[in-house]
């Protein structure tokens, strides 16, 4: 009885995984308007961690260039890019997801640094060492911190 | 969708700018040398810029009077032991600087002319390989490293003789190519945040990113005293700062790209005066 149960909760386990397929950066879907419809990680976004990585400066580090009045903790916020409050109305959860992990297909040539891409750098570095790039180089956020972001921006009603 | 942020965005900056904005004060140093920091843009860049800044007008207010003193400004003490330094004889020759150049007054407008081109080494050379030069072939003395100590204050004091002059860098004739270069650099965005000097410096001068108040990112003012780090800090190590920010592979202090950098980011500022050794955060 006991392994029963077990087993079947590691079989479960192991379904949610089956489904839960990440999308690489390399294959991501943009449609036209440089939205992704497709959950990056397939699992659903936790916008209170999402809040957390958007003030983070080792993580998403939004702040940097936006200012955001939920995360009025948050000292020293950028001004480069536009006010991130009222993103969730402005945007549908698509557009964020495509914003986030790849502005500049919506913006062309947007200063927003890609998030979820890991070709095509000139002179790629190791982090912030100044040294060159070695085959721990992954994308700025990962597919669950993205969708975490995005279900953190879409709360993000004026 | 562009558009439409860009309408946002317009009506942020009207808002966010006042705040920013580099101050609106003048620069006079120890109450007698007038310093030029704002001036219409040179020729070459009038394309991108009116008007050209010095980094001074982006600072705080104690930072600036800070700079306005010689006795106040901790980088003067570095000029010291450089003017020392001048004196000192080095080498197998025997020679000091002062041997030949007589006066640290008699360097007054070099620093405002480099990086230059050198016609008998066929190459441009920034203040410090020129220094360098004399070192190991007149004085038989070893090279200074590229943005260390040695090099760096003398640098700053050959900087100190030239404040008040406008930088007059030229970028026709064999230092073009050179030129060229650090202008395609300047533009390259690198790293995986792939970011430009350009994006930052000249696109968002004013804004904040994060804590940082963006300047023009002109060198007219070094060697800089950094309060940060409380010592002098060259062109090619700031360079390499603001790379490393891009999380992107940097070239070293000295390196062919940086010597063309450096030319060109000092054109940039064509017309500024000589500030060095400036403050800064
Ligand atoms: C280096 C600067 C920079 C950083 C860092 C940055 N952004 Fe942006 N962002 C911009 C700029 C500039 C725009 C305006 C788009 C354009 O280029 O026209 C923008 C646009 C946006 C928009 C659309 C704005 C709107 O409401 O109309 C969203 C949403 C956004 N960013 C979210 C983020 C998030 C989330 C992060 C961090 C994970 C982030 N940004 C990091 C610069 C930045
Ligand atoms: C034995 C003589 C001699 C000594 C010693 C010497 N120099 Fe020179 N220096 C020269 C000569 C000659 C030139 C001109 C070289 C040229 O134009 O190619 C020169 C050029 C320079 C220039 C460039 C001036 C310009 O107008 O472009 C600088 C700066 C300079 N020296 C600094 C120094 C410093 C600093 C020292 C000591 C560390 C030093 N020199 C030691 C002979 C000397
Ligand atoms: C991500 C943004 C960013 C990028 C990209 C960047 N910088 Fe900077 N830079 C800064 C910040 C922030 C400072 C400190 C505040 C200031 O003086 O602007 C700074 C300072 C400087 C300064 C010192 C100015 C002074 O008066 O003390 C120079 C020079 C400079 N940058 C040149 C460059 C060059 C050249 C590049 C490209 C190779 C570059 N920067 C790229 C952000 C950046």
């Amino acid at each position: 009885m006991r392994i029963s149960v077990i087993s079947v909760a590691a079989m479960g386990l192991m379904a949610s995984v089956a489904f839960a397929e990440e999308v690489l950066p390399t294959a991501v879907s943009f449609n036209d308007d440089g939205a992704v419809e497709q959950s990056l990680s397939g699992t659903a976004g936790d916008a209170a961690n999402g809040r957390k990585i958007v003030g983070d400066k080792k993580q998403g580090n939004c702040v940097a260039c936006h200012q955001v009045s939920d995360l009025a903790d948050v000292p020293f916020q950028g001004e480069i890019g536009p006010m991130l409050d009222g993103a969730g109305e402005r945007w549908s959860e698509a557009e964020l997801r495509g914003i986030v992990a790849n502005a500049k297909i919506m913006f062309e040539d947007s200063m927003m640094p890609s998030f979820y891409k890991t070709e095509g750098f000139i002179r790629p570095g190791n982090a912030y060492t100044g040294k060159a790039a070695d085959d721990t180089f992954g994308p700025l956020l990962s597919a669950q911190q993205i969708e975490d972001v995005v279900a953190y921006l879409v709360t993000l009603k004026e | 969708m562009r558009k439409l942020t860009g309408a946002f965005m317009a009506t942020l900056m009207a808002t966010t700018v006042a705040s920013a904005d580099p101050v609106d004060d003048n620069l006079i140093l120890n109450e007698e040398t007038e310093i030029v920091t704002r001036t219409a843009a040179p020729a070459h860049l009038s394309d991108a810029l009116d008007e050209v800044m010095s980094g001074w007008l982006f600072r705080g207010t104690e930072t600036r009077a800070m700079q306005a003193d010689d006795f106040d400004n901790p980088g003067m003490i570095f000029v010291e032991q450089a003017q020392e330094a001048w004196e000192t004889a080095e080498g197998s020759e025997g020679k000091s600087c002062a041997s030949c150049h007589n006066d640290m007054d008699s360097m007054a407008g070099v620093k405002a002319t480099y990086p230059k081109w050198n016609e008998a080494a066929g190459e441009v050379r920034t203040l410090q390989m020129q220094v360098n030069d004399c070192r190991e072939n007149r004085m038989g003395a070893e090279a200074w490293k590229y943005d260390k100590a040695d090099a760096i204050n003398m640098e700053a004091a050959l900087a100190s003789v030239s404040r008040g002059l406008p930088v007059n860098v030229a970028i026709d004739g064999p230092a073009q190519s050179t030129w060229e270069l650090g202008k395609e650099l300047y533009y390259t965005r690198t790293g995986q945040l792939e970011l430009s000097c350009a994006n930052c410096h000249e696109d968002n001068y004013g804004m904040m990113i994060r804590a940082d108040h963006l300047s023009q990112g002109q060198i007219n003012g070094f060697p800089v005293y950094r309060l940060k780090n409380t010592k002098l800090n060259g062109a090619h190590s700031r360079f390499k700062g603001c790379i490393r920010d891009t999380r992107a592979e940097t070239y070293s202090p000295g390196s062919a790209e940086f010597i063309a950098l450096e030319l060109y980011v000092a054109s940039r500022g064509n017309g500024l005066s000589v500030e060095g050794p400036s403050i800064r955060n």
